[in-house]
């Protein structure tokens, strides 16, 4: 009786798509209800294939046989894994291709390849496909593993899995076919946005569900982050997205906010995505990865609580320093400003105690790369949490708003932190989860660590000197009071450093190839011959003494 | 670690630095019990007590209808009107002495020359660079105004009356007007308008077609002349443009020639004295002046 009610689902999703792209209003929906419509029947073709109609009976797959608690739910989290390492290459891949058309713009392609469209295509893919898939992947991992106990809801956890990739698709089209509500990070119009909120109510039945049925006394650490995280993106989520359709088989939408009530509920929502996405969440990957890959204690329980409250009170606060200087009243701007420098230390709580737990253990970052990707994206994560609440100073801001320096800012955190992290954990699980008794490679990943990490540090070090140029060239002044520079000369000064971010771009990219023939080969049980870590690799050449 | 050393509470210690756990253990992680790290803790007092003073100094606590204006009374757009106020008064005499004076004055103070031509700089920079380019080279149907070829005149008061109406701008009924007819329209024969086109050529120096460049000669006294002038110099009162020099708004090859006399482009410039303000238009006037081509 395997996948029947599954498969009469999405058909019978799949037949009203067909009806909607029938019936829509405008184009938008009519090419989005196509979309859907072939992506559903290509699952309901799945589905059918598998139904089963014999009595049921578990067909125990290599991978389940070898993993040690079998009654874990670990397939969805394999597919997770995939799936976050195919949307970690895409999302990459689209960074350097805007990179490149802010550098040569002949590269924007009229219109469904143009920076606009592309841009959000970008932000999209890295945050929600790469970094959304890589949470829940982790969340489904870590939840069951801290609570022994398997996922709630049965199959309510493909549901979420399924629904999210669904989501990533239906953002992804309706932005190259130009459907957006135009809020930052928060593009896709009315219908996929509440598709999403279906999905991440399941989400959050099946973690508080697994949560409550725990074998563990304690809830750990990393599950206040990854609780924290779900249920402050659905509230976010939900009131940023109130809009009003113009039609109900239509894509277009109106925000039920304007001017500038409209600029802070969504720099309230965009600043917290940041902080409960990509901020607590991470954290709760970085609380079980970080320890376990030491195996080392975690370094310091009380501040852990104190940093978790503190650091989720003061967050949400935050948000108004992306609009200084603007029509936002001052006193707002002045709250945005303080609560952001007072988050400061509750940030760096996380830092600490995930580089104290490597106590006892610094002598592993000479010859587990993965450890040392995982102690690099902590490290990462210090820098920009440090460079957010200063940026958030007025006096800096006036200097470094609409600037590249904010684009370094934000990727030194994306690419540092949430990739670095991301990626230790994808190489953690790989061998795990297939019962591989090791990594396909760990030069390989060594490989990965130094060309993410000078990929990294190239685009920070370029963005900032690009981003204080242009800042300058702003508001340079002559004797008499008057503007030095026209806009396109500034423009025009950037083109070198546009083209050396690009550059970095593709060292980041490279190492997310490597990664993925890494994980590839893993899980196709190959293990490659070679040198351990921390030996030369040059035959005959003398090993360091212990 | 080991499970050989208790502390008082019987909680497990940890070997390597020393520090108790909290008992608790999940999937094998454990936790020390390690006091938050005293540097931390009050740097993030600091950080509460910088803003709890900030807020008090600054507009910060919302009230039922307004907030708090802090202690300093500072405003952003306060601070804004004071900068800008200082500025407008630093060059309050320049500026008044730019509005009473004549072009020609302007041009020719010594004090007022620079001042206007880094006003007129910027606000190029701001208004005219999306046509003209950021160093006034012009492009495809946009005037270069670095050279000393000018199709409404180069002197000051050209410069000034082009700015201030503008060219073929409707909204300005003193605007710059000239037409050229579109010879395509019935007006000369396919066969003509190939033919003058090569004596066009012939004029302004290019290789040409000598003995279609004869006929055409004909044609263009009975057509051209009168606005173009004779040997093709041009007339800057009807903003007739040269034809005897290498320089060409819509292309010189014998192609774009023709298409320009069968069919001819005409390129509009708004004028600027309703949206810019006499000043800033001397200012640019007396810079486009500066730039190498003035007369």
């Amino acid at each position: 009786m395997r996948n029947q009610v599954e498969a009469i689902l999405v058909g019978v999703g799949a037949v009203l798509a067909l009806v909607l792209a029938g019936l829509a209003a405008d184009e938008g929906m009519r090419v989005h209800a196509w979309v859907l419509f072939g992506v559903l029947a290509i699952a309901t073709w799945f589905l059918l294939r598998r139904v089963d109609f014999s009595k049921a009976k578990a067909i125990p797959l290599k991978a389940d046989v070898a993993t040690t608690e079998p009654f874990y739910n670990d397939t969805v989290v394999r597919y997770g894994v995939i799936a976050t390492s195919m949307w970690g290459i895409v999302g990459f891949l689209v960074g350097i291709v805007i990179a490149l058309q802010l550098a040569f713009p002949d590269l924007n392609i009229e219109p469904w390849f143009n920076f606009g469209r592309m841009r959000p295509l970008h932000t999209s893919a890295v945050i929600f496909a790469f970094g959304g898939s890589a949470l829940i992947t982790t969340s489904f991992y870590i939840v069951q593993r801290t609570t022994r106990a398997s996922l709630f809801g049965g199959s309510l956890a493909w549901f979420v899995f399924w629904g999210y990739q669904l989501f990533i698709v239906l953002a992804a089209t309706g932005y190259l076919l130009g459907i957006t509500q135009s809020k930052e990070y928060a593009e896709p119009e009315w219908y996929v946005d509440l598709w999403l909120t279906i999905v991440w109510v399941a989400y959050l039945v099946v973690f508080v569900g697994t949560l409550v049925k725990r074998k563990e006394p304690h809830i750990y650490v990393a599950n206040w982050f990854f609780l924290s995280f779900i249920v402050t993106v659905a509230m976010l989520h939900v009131v940023n997205g109130l809009t009003m359709p113009v039609s109900l088989l239509g894509a277009k939408s109106y925000s039920a906010f304007s001017g500038v009530q409209d600029a802070l509920t969504q720099w309230w929502y965009g600043h917290n995505a940041v902080g409960f996405f990509l901020t607590a969440g991470f954290l709760g990957m970085m609380y079980y990865f970080i320890p376990k890959q030491a195996n080392r204690p975690v370094y310091s329980y009380r501040l852990s609580i104190i940093h978790f409250w503190s650091l989720i009170f003061l967050y949400i606060w935050a948000g108004p320093h992306h609009l200084h200087f603007t029509a936002l009243p001052d006193w707002a701007q002045t709250l945005g400003m303080v609560f952001s420098i007072m988050l400061w230390m509750p940030s760096w709580g996380g830092m600490i105690n995930g580089l104290m737990t490597l106590a006892g253990a610094w002598d592993k970052l000479r010859t587990d790369p993965i450890l040392r990707m995982l102690a690099m994206s902590v490290a990462f994560y210090g820098m920009s949490t440090f460079e957010g609440p200063m940026l958030s100073i007025k006096s800096v801001n006036g200097l470094s708003h609409y600037t590249d320096w904010t684009i370094g800012h934000v990727h030194s955190g994306a690419l540092g932190w949430n990739g670095m992290i991301t990626f230790g954990a994808l190489y953690y699980l790989t061998p795990k989860l297939w019962g591989r008794s090791r990594l396909y490679s760990l030069r390989l990943v060594n490989w990965h660590f130094w060309l993410a990490t000078l990929g990294i540090v190239i685009y920070a070090a370029v963005m900032w000197v690009s981003g204080i140029m242009q800042g300058l060239m702003w508001r340079e002044v002559g004797p008499d009071g008057f503007l030095a520079y026209s806009f396109v000369e500034t423009v025009q000064a950037m083109h070198p450093y546009y083209v050396a971010r690009a550059f970095a771009g593709v060292l980041f990219l490279a190492g997310g190839l490597i990664m993925a023939f890494n994980l590839y080969q893993t899980i196709r049980g190959r293990l490659r011959d070679e040198a351990p870590m921390g030996q030369s690799v040059v035959e005959g050449a003398a090993t360091p003494a212990e | 670690m080991s499970t050989e050393n208790r502390d008082p509470h019987d909680r497990e210690v940890d070997d390597v630095t020393g520090t108790e756990t909290t008992g608790h253990e999940w999937d094998g992680i454990k936790e020390l019990n390690t006091p938050m790290p005293r540097w931390w803790l009050w740097t993030f007092y600091a950080t509460i007590a910088f803003s709890l003073v900030y807020t008090i100094l600054y507009p910060a606590w919302p009230l039922v209808n307004t907030a708090t204006t802090g202690l300093l009374n500072w405003s952003s757009r306060g601070d804004l009107s004071v900068a800008m106020a200082a500025q407008t008064e630093a060059n309050a005499d320049r500026f008044n002495a730019i509005e009473t004076k004549s072009i020609e004055e302007i041009a020719n103070d010594d004090q007022l020359r620079p001042f206007a031509i880094a006003g007129g700089r910027a606000a190029f920079k701001v208004n005219c660079v999306q046509c003209h380019g950021a160093g006034a080279e012009g492009g495809a149907g946009y005037p270069n105004l670095n050279d000393d070829v000018w199709l409404w005149g180069g002197t000051l008061e050209a410069i000034q009356t082009t700015l201030n109406h503008g060219i073929r701008y409707e909204q300005d009924d003193d605007t710059r007007i000239s037409e050229m007819p579109a010879y395509g329209d019935g007006i000369l024969e396919n066969d003509e308008i190939r033919d003058v086109a090569w004596y066009v050529r012939k004029l302004s120096g290019q290789e040409f077609d000598a003995e279609a460049a004869e006929r055409g000669e004909v044609t263009y006294v009975d057509n051209c002349a009168a606005c173009h002038a004779d040997n093709g110099e041009g007339m800057d009162d009807l903003g007739a443009p040269a034809l005897n020099d290498a320089l060409w708004l819509y292309g010189g090859s014998h192609e774009e020639i023709v298409s320009q006399v069968r069919q001819p482009k005409h390129g509009v410039m708004p004028g600027w004295l309703d949206r810019l303000g006499d000043t800033t238009v001397k200012q640019l006037t007396v810079y486009v002046h500066s730039l190498g081509g003035g007369e």
